[in-house]
């Protein structure tokens, strides 16, 4: 609620300022300008939209697979906890832009290298939550399993892995932010449709207003889709938000 | 309303074979130092033990005088350093109920039934049988945040009781309820062991609760632990925590634990 009011009144002073100060209305158009390009520019922005909503979803979804995969076998393996973490923190720090144009130069102008951008920036965020989840397992809880005569698996499958969603969900929900900023950079390095080529496009044409819009329509998507987690971690793992009770 | 739930009158946790025994002959235990250079910490330093086919027996000491250790040799989740553990297959209950929130009050209490490859609905269906006779008819369903401490300690131990060991270890079981629920608690017990009979090895540092429950009374030094006495409690049950002859055997108990 408050959230609301402190962006309508930073909206009422960004009109105020783009109407009377002079300003050009490439340089900063107004909110009002950005309302009647995202009404008029519909049809554009959302055929560029669902090409960058698919992306972000498919790179996110690629990330999940490999991330998990990933936190799974380095909780299970010692030595490739030693072998993969360091490899792993060591990724995170390719810088993306010179990476983008060369997966472009690889991969071509399609969807492969925009899943290959938006997977590599969301897997560290996605593993290290995970990984912590499931080394954070009570080892009391598998003690329990082992005097009953479970076998590894079996308290992976019953102890770790339903203790370990809340630390996948917060993954996904840290990752939304950084993949709508890895899309449009995968756009940027080479494509021929999205909101980041769209935004790409409108700048050089001082269709400034349109290229807001872009960024408008991104970062709703952003949050509806952290939206959209939050409340799938309500459903899914109601019991993390419970207070522990009594249990010392 | 705790009182008023009587011992389980079925048995539907029948075993099916014979009660196993534990003994334990001058076993030892010593832990590597937690850091680099840190002298080894001995917990236990030559235990003798044993408990017979369907023995309640009670391990009492101060804190930190490795009854905790004692019970993960008896369940095999550690290895003697020397000395001999002879256990048949024993099922652990700790302090903390160690419930799976996730998982309703049935089934937590059928996991160790799921553990062993029993079908998810007769698991379920033995599971509900117990909490009944526990005395949780109609929260089957609830998750454990939703139960008190004295009903979660009741899943817990439905739980322990499904894994079909015919030994059970339990760790404090009751340390962690406000006194009252555990008085409760002890007597409930009391009354499924009754119904239930197991080889227990009770360890506690609440010598009552050591009197009240167990044929026989064993009692550690500080650490690294020791048997410096052992008490036969041979009163019938149910006991009363007010008999003469308990009283008097729990001052005995105190006074072990203070030389």
């Amino acid at each position: 609620m408050i959230a609301v009011l402190l962006l309508l009144a930073l909206l009422g002073v960004w009109e105020a300022y783009a109407q009377f100060s002079g300003v050009a209305d490439i340089v900063l158009p107004a909110p009002t300008a950005i309302l009647t390009a995202l009404y008029e520019d519909r049809v554009l922005l959302w055929s560029n939209f669902t090409v960058t909503a698919g992306e972000i979803g498919l790179g996110m979804l690629v990330a999940l697979v490999f991330g998990l995969a990933c936190a799974v076998a380095i909780h299970f393996s010692s030595t490739l906890r030693r072998a993969l973490y360091p490899l792993l923190v060591g990724s995170q720090t390719i810088p993306i832009v010179l990476v983008a144009p060369l997966l472009v130069a690889w991969w071509g102008f399609g969807l492969v290298p925009k899943l290959a951008i938006v997977a590599l920036v969301c897997f560290f965020p996605i593993v290290v939550p995970t990984l912590d989840a499931l080394d954070r397992v009570d080892a009391d809880l598998r003690k329990l399993m082992r005097t009953f005569g479970a076998s590894r698996w079996q308290t992976f499958r019953m102890v770790e892995a339903p203790a370990a969603l809340p630390g996948v969900l917060t993954g996904a929900k840290l990752s939304v932010a950084v993949a709508a900023i890895g899309a449009v950079f995968a756009e940027l390095a080479g494509s021929d449709a999205g909101l980041g080529n769209l935004m790409l496009k409108a700048i050089p044409n001082f269709q400034t207003a349109r290229a807001f819009a872009a960024v408008q329509i991104l970062s709703a998507f952003a949050v509806a889709l952290f939206g959209l987690l939050a409340l799938a971690e309500r459903r899914l793992v109601p019991w993390a938000r419970q207070p522990r009770g009594t249990a010392p | 309303m705790l009182t008023r739930i009587g011992a389980p009158e079925a048995a539907p946790t029948d075993v099916g074979t014979e009660l196993g025994s534990v003994s334990l002959r001058d076993a030892r235990k010593t832990f590597a130092g937690g850091r680099r250079g840190a002298a080894p910490v001995p917990a236990l330093a030559g235990v003798s033990l044993h408990a017979a086919a369907g023995e309640i027996v009670a391990v009492v000491g101060p804190s930190g005088c490795g009854k905790t250790t004692l019970l993960e040799l008896v369940c095999g989740l550690v290895e003697p350093d020397g000395g001999s553990v002879d256990a048949a297959p024993a099922a652990l209950m700790a302090q903390r109920d160690l419930l799976l929130p996730w998982r309703s009050a049935v089934d937590n209490a059928a996991l160790a039934l799921r553990v062993a490859g029993v079908g998810r609905e007769p698991a379920r269906a033995r599971a509900r049988a117990l909490l009944r006779d526990f005395g949780l008819a109609g929260f089957e369903r609830a998750r454990p945040h939703e139960l008190s401490g004295g009903m979660r300690q009741r899943v817990a131990f439905a739980r322990t009781l499904l894994s079909g060991r015919t030994v059970l270890c339990l760790d404090e079981p009751f340390a962690a309820l406000d006194a009252l629920t555990r008085q409760e608690m002890q007597d409930w017990l009391a009354g499924a062991l009754a119904v239930a009979p197991r080889t227990v090895v009770l360890v506690t540092h609440d010598v009552e609760e050591a009197i009240v429950l167990a044929d026989r009374v064993v009692v550690l030094s500080p650490r690294p632990g020791r048997v410096v006495a052992t008490l036969d409690v041979d009163a019938p049950r149910p006991r009363r925590r007010t008999d003469a002859g308990l009283v008097a055997l729990r001052e005995r108990a105190l006074q072990e634990l203070r030389r």
